[in-house]
């Protein structure tokens, strides 16, 4: 299943393209594109660059470090690092089951990062895009544009995101790198005037989550053909599940699906992720291609995140998240949703589904008991997953017997969708670039695929937003001979 | 090249007033730019006090002359070195934003390490590898030995405190520098975590 636009034959007979900088992936991403004759794309590839070195440099520190240490890989979805690494260190610490206070704390928490992370990603990164269209003046098609224009969603999307990050304070003490959950537990619950704070907003919030996706709605359908097949794949889909199938961002086991609807595995516990996935390292990438293992590394790549989750839960607890999700699941015909753009679909009843789960939750006496920890005899290791905001999230680490830390592997979200976001570059080349003469359309075209993942390479590198763009086109004695630069106005020039 | 004056008479155009604000995340995690989002509604007043020009949330893509650089992240390969020298010429005042920009933070645990040896962890000795060998291909940019804070590599005027500065140290130097106050910070606002 992986196109033949990965590699290219003789690729020094070819020119070279490059789309420099993502700014999505913090400035040091990129897409390389390689044309043959008649300007035929022969290879296209979006490189990582980024290389921080987590997995050697937390050797030698004590493992109750880990959940706020770790956590500082991601500032976009740290509460997603804190939690795996806190549940990797439940293990270790030998807590068996945690009390439920400590596990609705923590669910609490997660939730309140996915209604950040989610609200983030819509309101202050892609409503530029699908309010005022992909080819909006640049100085405009941003933030700021939309407060200006569409002040009453700039101030929902704002406002939305603050109450994520309150339900985060609340539970972790902290907006950004909070120390909340710890080995066995969490430090503290919440006390009923914490509750009646966030209770306060809460029928609000559901309203404007409701709102976003009615609004995204109305955007698709009024192009629908064009956002359904617009940069589509055909791949897996892995994410987790609870045991009843029900839809599960906290704790579950795993399942993946073929293109085919087929279930490839299910409920495997995550524990023994090592024995259904491994990772290939290619020569242009600092980040890793992961598969699943039975399928090899062909065949076998997967995509995660909103889109897997929603394709494979048999249902989801929450009634207007569910009702969106069975509307959603019909554009599919009873196979798996594939278009790339109805990523933004479903990561929006996902945000539903968040404010109404959080809504039930904190009627939860659970919530102010003071059973907070549960302790038991040291490990020699242990595995944490969470589906974070953009999928499944990894870590599993190994201790000696004083409690240091010896060895450890993170899977990190958006590196599942590696070869995914490889590939629908490659079908956007296809279906927009091949044969052409350099053109704006295809500037605009890449950085509309690619943000459609929500790439957060924070974890594996870090940055968001819009991508301001140059593409080089240089032929194969190193010659320059085409340029375009998309510049403050949003023109995108030929300076050549 | 006509066209390109126009841009930067466009760009300056009802700016005046406004301070001119770029920022960029070098070897960081986002956190400081979450931070400063983390003012909420008063991303309304900010808007009236300052104009972003290269920042990850707008287009831009070459910075042009600012008033404020605000830096995140540490200095940990070539594009960060060629970014940070390129703010520095351009930005009247250059701020070092969170401990990362400050110390190298986190990612400056590499340092203890050799960068071979990192590098081997991760693609070579690591768990469910496949095909492991480090990847080294000429689209990928040279990483630097050791991650440097900011200030040994360009001169810094004001440095941020926290992981990340809070929301409130944000409001409180962009408003003061707004406002032509000197830049202050209650003892409340100097901590790490
Ligand atoms: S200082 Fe903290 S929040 Fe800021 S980039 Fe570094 S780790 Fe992230």
């Amino acid at each position: 299943m992986t196109s033949p636009l990965e590699t290219a034959e003789r690729p020094q007979d070819m020119k070279r393209i490059v789309i420099e900088p993502l700014t999505r992936v913090e400035g040091h991403g990129k897409v390389t594109l390689l044309q043959g004759k008649n300007r035929n794309i022969r290879q296209a590839r979006l490189h990582i660059t980024e290389f921080r070195g987590f997995e050697k440099f937390i050797q030698g520190r004590p493992y109750w470090e880990l959940p706020v240490l770790v956590q500082r890989l991601c500032g976009i979805c740290p509460v997603s690092h804190h939690l795996a690494a806190a549940k990797a260190t439940d293990m270790i610490v030998g807590a068996g089951e945690l009390t439920p206070t400590a596990t609705k704390i923590r669910r609490l928490m997660h939730l309140g990062q996915t209604v950040q992370s989610h609200a983030l990603h819509f309101f202050h990164l892609c409503s530029p895009d699908l309010l005022f269209g992909f080819d909006d003046d640049v100085q405009h098609r941003n933030i700021t544009g939309v407060i200006e224009d569409f002040p009453d969603i700039a101030r929902q999307g704002v406002l939305l995101r603050k109450f994520g990050q309150e339900v985060i304070r609340v539970t972790a003490g902290k907006r950004i790198h909070g120390t909340g959950a710890i080995p066995g537990g969490v430090n503290k619950s919440l006390s009923l005037d914490e509750i009646r704070y966030l209770q306060d907003d809460i029928a609000r919030n559901i309203g404007w989550a409701q709102g976003a996706l009615e609004l995204l709605k109305n955007i698709i359908s009024e192009h629908y053909e064009h956002h359904m097949q617009f940069g589509t794949i055909q791949s897996n889909m892995m994410s987790m599940v609870r045991d009843d199938g029900a839809f599960e961002l906290y704790h579950g086991g795993l399942r993946a699906k073929a293109v085919n609807g087929d279930t490839i595995f299910d409920h495997v516990d995550y524990v023994n992720y090592n024995d259904y996935i491994r990772e290939s390292v290619k020569d242009w990438s600092y980040m890793k291609f992961p598969f699943i293992t039975s399928l090899g590394e062909e065949e076998g790549w997967y995509r995660v995140g909103p889109l897997a989750r929603i394709n494979n839960c048999d249902y989801m607890r929450m009634p207007l998240a569910e009702t969106e999700r069975q509307e959603f699941m019909a554009l599919g015909n009873g196979l798996p949703v594939q278009s790339t753009m109805a990523y933004h679909w479903a990561r929006l009843i996902e945000l539903l589904y968040c404010t109404e789960a959080i809504a039930e939750l904190l009627c939860d006496p659970d919530l102010v008991r003071k059973e907070l920890r549960i302790q038991g005899n040291l490990q020699g290791s242990g595995t944490g997953v969470v589906e974070a905001p953009r999928g499944t999230l990894f870590h599993h680490y190994e201790i000696d017997e004083r409690g240091i830390v010896e060895k450890a592997s993170l899977i990190v979200s958006t590196t599942n969708n590696n070869q995914a976001m490889n590939e629908s570059i490659r079908r956007v080349a296809n279906q927009y670039l091949d044969g052409n003469r350099l053109n704006e359309a295809l500037l605009n075209h890449v950085e509309v695929a690619i943000r459609a993942y929500d790439p957060c390479l924070s974890c594996a590198t870090h940055a968001m937003g819009k991508m301001p763009m140059e593409l080089n086109l240089v032929d194969a004695s190193g010659e320059l001979v085409d340029r375009l630069e998309k510049r403050v106005t949003g023109r995108i020039m030929r300076t050549i | 090249m006509v066209a390109q004056m126009s841009n930067i008479q466009q760009r300056n155009q009802g700016r005046k007033d406004k301070l001119i604000v770029a920022t960029a995340p070098l070897c960081g995690c986002f956190g400081c730019h979450m931070s400063l989002l983390d003012i909420d509604e008063r991303i309304f007043e900010l808007v009236e006090l300052v104009e972003f020009d290269r920042t990850p949330v707008t287009d831009i893509k070459t910075i042009g002359k600012c008033d404020i650089g605000l830096i995140e992240g540490g200095v940990a390969n070539a594009h960060n070195v060629h970014d940070l020298r390129e703010f520095r010429a351009n930005c009247d005042t250059l701020v070092a934003v969170g401990s990362c920009a400050v110390t190298g933070g986190i990612p400056a645990m590499r340092n203890q390490f050799d960068l071979k040896e990192c590098l081997e962890e991760a693609y070579i000795h690591g768990i469910g590898v496949e095909n492991p060998h480090v990847p080294n291909d000429v689209e990928i940019p040279l990483l630097l030995d050791k991650v440097h804070p900011i200030h040994e590599v360009v001169r810094v005027d004001y440095f941020l405190p926290g992981c990340p500065p809070s929301a409130d140290t944000f409001w409180q130097f962009l408003t003061d520098v707004a406002a032509g106050n000197e830049v202050s910070f209650p003892y409340s606002l100097i901590h790490y975590d």
